[in-house]
């Protein structure tokens, strides 16, 4: 098992799949490309398991290294490795990968192999992104990973998808360039583009922060956080589902790994001075985001904008700097995935059927759907952060860490507990219960096999990770703990 | 000296081998030409593709990798020369195969002349990058220009063309006229025109520094003329869009090439001391044509001016590497610097061919394609060249892993090593800019329904090209290394004379 380079099979093993889908080509391969595509995605999820089944989770320190040199010019490496804050992340995403190639089964009827593949690839920069311990290699699957989404948005998107894709598309290279500035003028001061060594480069006040606010411009637009969030309704209402899910489970996840890999151990000095701008604009997004999700008419917005609070909550525990914080806010990450992204796949489940995403063209779906309504309402309890489901623990050990913190910064994001249950379960109430509102309603088919599949896998993930969720966090323990241990020193010379 | 010392001695030729060589065979094909019969040119035509290859490998056999001078010290060969040389080779054949087809469905421009005047170009070109004398830097400069203004108007009827050729050469009579006038400066204020003995007599402190900054003001004007850079752009937008696109192509790539070897002849090796006031012009005229370029281009509804002003931003950005190799007094990082900029020119040709090669497979038989909306749905014509096209956009728009990201990377490490943070962000935020209209082009391509469901044929060697072009791109793109030590060995062995 130690043989194998795992983190390498987990990034090409999806990203070559991809590139094989492509070659079927035309649409009256789409069969076959369906099912190369699957098999690629579970292929990517099985070489990605070992990293949770042959993890240590006593040690901090990277495991399953990969070393070896790519651009000796500038002394880049092509250097992997996962710890308990990545490892996570690495398994999620192939598992997310697996979800998104079944989602887009049926639906998906033009350019098939394409669609695919453009999942399988990105899933592999996704994979690359993760377990990156070069920040060139970093920045390479960074910039790389908008190239799929781009397409994806842009070709199987809705009405104003070429916008949304545009936006995206600029706004995250606007943020990422000014990151890579700041990558060139550590390397300049470090001669290597090795993040671990940057944890340990002295840097000046000043320094730190210019290098915190570049790595901010990247990351905030990513996460995203008020008030660069603008980007992400746009994105999500436009994107086909697959899209959506994956940006929701992953892409939003990138930023906030950002932060922890990059601004905090580089900048520590910068992070604590501004850890209340980060603070306060992490409470921005948890309530007034939360506001702005109750007034939307649109499923997938409401929960596009439920999910910038949701990323709120994450930033906010990363910033309290405190071991209960960081771990819910990963916590918090993970249950999004699973959650996010199941809500998603039931917008998407509704809009297949009668292609509309307006809560009021909705109404008694569980007259016609009961299977699908049971699964939506426990997702949507998940969302709104039911004890039981995912999305508690995370937000609860949130809470907890905040309340040593500061009680009001405790208060203010408390109110999502309130907030949450009242978007979420009133979009419940008002598409799913009552009478059936028109006839598309009451043409309505319950969910299919495939279907039934999906969510039950999803629905695995968010009750188990509710009900049992020492796997997920003893894993980031002392990763966690190394961190903040390293935040706590001063960069300063 | 009396007659009898003097001797007469012949120069060492072997080492221009490959020019003689080029120029030998381009007389040999014109003369075949005339008693050619086929209507298509097929043996001028592989007569000019095997001349090509006969060159490569005579410099390859050639070169040695040392500094050696010959025509008393007029023509000079080093491994800069050498590399860059094969690189123009390499584009010039592309760019006459990729055009064959669109040459031969135009009836105005499938002569003999079409080849024999990209013969001529090319050796133009070849005396560009071996000059180590300024006469030898403006005959090369002259021998591609003339030729290239030919080649724009060779589609006599087309008044556009017509046109551009007009503007082409006139302005282009105005630029070699600049560069004349400074090279006399610069020969008034040190009394040499020779580029090794200049910068060897500079370096002891020799010559009247005013008349050489004024020189040098016009030597400057002269080489951003010839590559295209603000204020001295006009003739791009103008002569990319009205010749017939195999020109265009041809413009557009190798031309590049020749004009970085003539800032580094002209700048680095010879002006080297004087890089204090040639850095700050170069910088203005870097942050001006990255700004002109990239908005104005923003703006185009017709591709072919597009890439002219995409051209544009690209010299500009290029020159960026130029403009910071020499820190205040410092020149350890002139090779980090020059070679960032050598690459970005080399891997900038190459998405070049690739993009102006896909406008060549649009177009057919009376058929231009033009617009950016003529690429509409290329995904579902043809999904290969789409994914050629968008490799090519991606690359030009600096997004990895393709070519131009390390391009733009190694130019902008060089920038932020000299001290100038802001000159960097600027150039990113040029870079957004231009991401724009690069990605309305893939939008355009993938996005929207075909316009036009014409088959696009093509024959077989220009798949084949085609595809290596693409996969150039991006597999250079995830292994850059190789090109990025061989530009930088190769320029080190070049300029280490002043070091």
């Amino acid at each position: 098992m130690s043989g194998l380079p795992l983190l390498s099979l987990a990034i090409w093993v999806p990203i070559l799949s991809g590139l094989v889908v492509l070659l079927t080509g035309a649409d009256r391969n789409a069969p076959l490309a369906r099912m190369l595509a699957l098999i690629g995605a579970i292929a990517g999820l099985v070489v990605a398991l070992p990293l949770y089944s042959g993890f240590d989770t006593t040690t901090p320190a990277m495991q399953f290294v990969e070393l070896s040199p790519w651009i000796s010019r500038f002394n880049v490496n092509y250097h992997l490795g996962v710890d308990g804050i990545s490892m996570l992340f690495v398994i999620l995403n192939s598992f997310i990968t697996v979800i998104v190639i079944l989602a887009g089964w049926r639906v998906i009827g033009s350019q098939v192999a394409q669609y695919n593949a453009g999942f399988l690839i990105m899933s592999g920069l996704l994979n690359g992104i993760f377990s990156a311990l070069d920040a060139m290699l970093f920045y390479v699957f960074f910039e790389a990973s908008l190239i799929p989404l781009y397409i994806i948005i842009g070709v199987w998107g809705g009405p104003r998808r070429v916008y949304a894709a545009f936006k995206f598309f600029l706004f995250t290279l606007m943020g990422s360039l000014l990151f890579l500035i700041s990558l060139i003028y550590l390397f300049l001061n470090s001669g290597s583009f090795a993040i671990q060594d940057w944890h340990q480069l002295p840097l000046s006040l000043a320094a730190q922060k210019w290098i915190f606010l570049a790595f901010l411009a990247a990351f905030a637009v990513k996460v995203p956080m008020w008030p660069v969030h603008t980007w992400l309704p746009d994105a999500h209402v436009e994107a086909p589902t697959g899209g959506s899910i994956v940006l929701a489970a992953i892409a939003l996840k990138l930023g906030a790994y950002g932060f922890l890999r990059f601004s905090l151990p580089i900048a520590p000095d910068a992070s604590h001075e501004f850890s209340g701008l980060i603070l306060a604009l992490s409470l921005i997004a948890v309530v007034y985001i939360g506001f702005v999700a109750l007034v939307q008419v649109d499923m997938k917005k409401l929960v596009a904008y439920s999910s910038i609070a949701h990323m709120g909550f994450v930033t906010l525990g990363f910033f309290i700097f405190s071991p209960m914080g960081v771990e819910g806010a990963l916590v918090q990450m993970v249950s999004h995935g699973f959650v996010a992204g199941a809500m998603f796949f039931c917008i998407g489940v509704m809009y297949d059927r009668v292609h509309s995403r307006l809560i009021a063209d909705y109404g008694g779906v569980v007259n016609r759907m009961p299977k699908f309504a049971t699964f939506f309402m426990l997702f949507a309890m998940a969302n709104a952060g039911l004890p039981g489901t995912s999305g508690f623990v995370g937000e609860f050990m949130v809470i907890l860490a905040s309340v040593k913190f500061n009680f009001w910064v405790a208060f203010a994001a408390a109110s999502t507990m309130i907030l949450g249950a009242a978007y979420t379960l009133w979009m419940y109430k008002r598409v799913v219960f009552g009478a059936v509102g028109n006839r598309h309603v009451s043409e309505l088919t319950d969910i299919s096999a495939r279907e039934f599949l999906i969510l039950a896998l999803l629905a695995l993930g968010a009750l188990g990770m509710g009900l049992y969720p020492q796997p997920f966090t003893e894993v980031m323990h002392s990763s966690v703990d190394e961190l903040l241990r390293h935040v706590s020193i001063s960069k300063i010379q | 000296m009396t007659l009898a010392e003097m001797q007469f001695v012949l120069p060492e030729l072997r080492i221009a081998s490959a020019e003689i060589f080029v120029l030998a065979m381009t007389c040999l094909i014109l003369i075949v030409d005339l008693f050619v019969k086929d209507k298509r040119r097929t043996l001028v035509y592989v007569l000019t593709q095997l001349t090509l290859v006969g060159a490569a490998a005579t410099t390859m056999a050639v070169s040695t990798g040392d500094i050696s001078y010959t025509f008393s010290n007029m023509f000079v060969s080093d491994s800069m020369g050498d590399t860059l040389k094969l690189m123009v080779y390499l584009s010039v054949f592309a760019v006459l195969l990729y055009s064959r087809t669109y040459v031969l469905d135009r009836p105005q421009m499938a002569k003999g002349e079409f080849y024999v005047l990209s013969l001529f170009a090319t050796l133009g070109m070849m005396v560009m990058v071996s000059a180590n004398h300024f006469l030898t830097v403006y005959i090369g400069i002259e021998l591609l220009s003339l030729s290239l203004y030919a080649m724009v108007g060779m589609n006599r009827d087309s008044i556009p063309s017509t046109e551009a050729s007009m503007k082409y050469f006139v302005l282009g009579a105005l630029a070699s006229g600049l560069l004349l006038y400074g090279m006399s400066m610069v020969y008034g204020a040190t009394g040499t025109l020779e580029i090794s003995t200049l910068s060897a007599g500079l370096l002891e402190g020799q010559g009247n520094g005013i008349i050489l900054a004024f020189g040098l003001v016009f030597l400057v004007s002269g080489i951003a003329f010839k590559l295209g850079v603000v204020p001295f752009h006009m003739w791009i937008p103008d002569v990319y869009h009205g010749a017939p696109t195999a020109v265009t192509l041809f413009i557009a790539s190798a031309p590049k090439l020749a004009a970085f070897a003539v800032v580094i002849r002209v700048l680095v090796n010879g002006l080297i001391v004087a890089s204090h006031d040639w850095q700050i012009m170069l910088l203005v005229l870097s942050v001006l044509s990255m700004a002109v370029g990239n908005f104005a281009a923003v703006a185009q509804t017709n591709i072919k001016r597009m890439l002219a002003y995409s051209a544009i931003s690209h010299m500009g950005f290029m020159l960026l590497g130029m403009a910071t190799g020499v820190i205040g007094r410092d020149a350890q990082f002139v090779v980090n610097a020059y070679s960032s900029s050598m690459f970005y020119v080399v891997t900038y040709v190459l998405s070049s061919l690739g993009a102006f090669g896909t406008i060549l497979l649009l177009s057919r038989a009376g058929f231009e394609a033009e617009e950016i909306s003529d690429f509409s749905g290329l995904n579902k014509r043809n999904s290969w060249y789409a994914a050629i096209m968008m490799m090519m956009m991606f690359s030009m728009a600096g997004i990895p892993f393709f070519v131009g990201f390390f391009a733009k990377f190694s130019v902008l490490q060089a920038v932020v090593v000299a001290g100038h943070l802001w000159l960097a962000l600027a150039a990113v935020f040029f870079s957004l800019v231009g991401a724009y209209y690069y990605l309305r082009v893939v939008k355009v391509m993938y996005f929207d329904p075909p316009a036009d469901n014409t088959p696009i044929k093509a024959p077989g060697e220009v798949k084949l090209l085609m595809s290596a072009n693409g996969l150039a791109v991006a597999l250079i793109g995830i292994s850059p290394n190789a090109l990025m030590i061989l530009c930088a060995t190769s320029l080190n062995d070049s300029i280490s004379f002043f070091r």
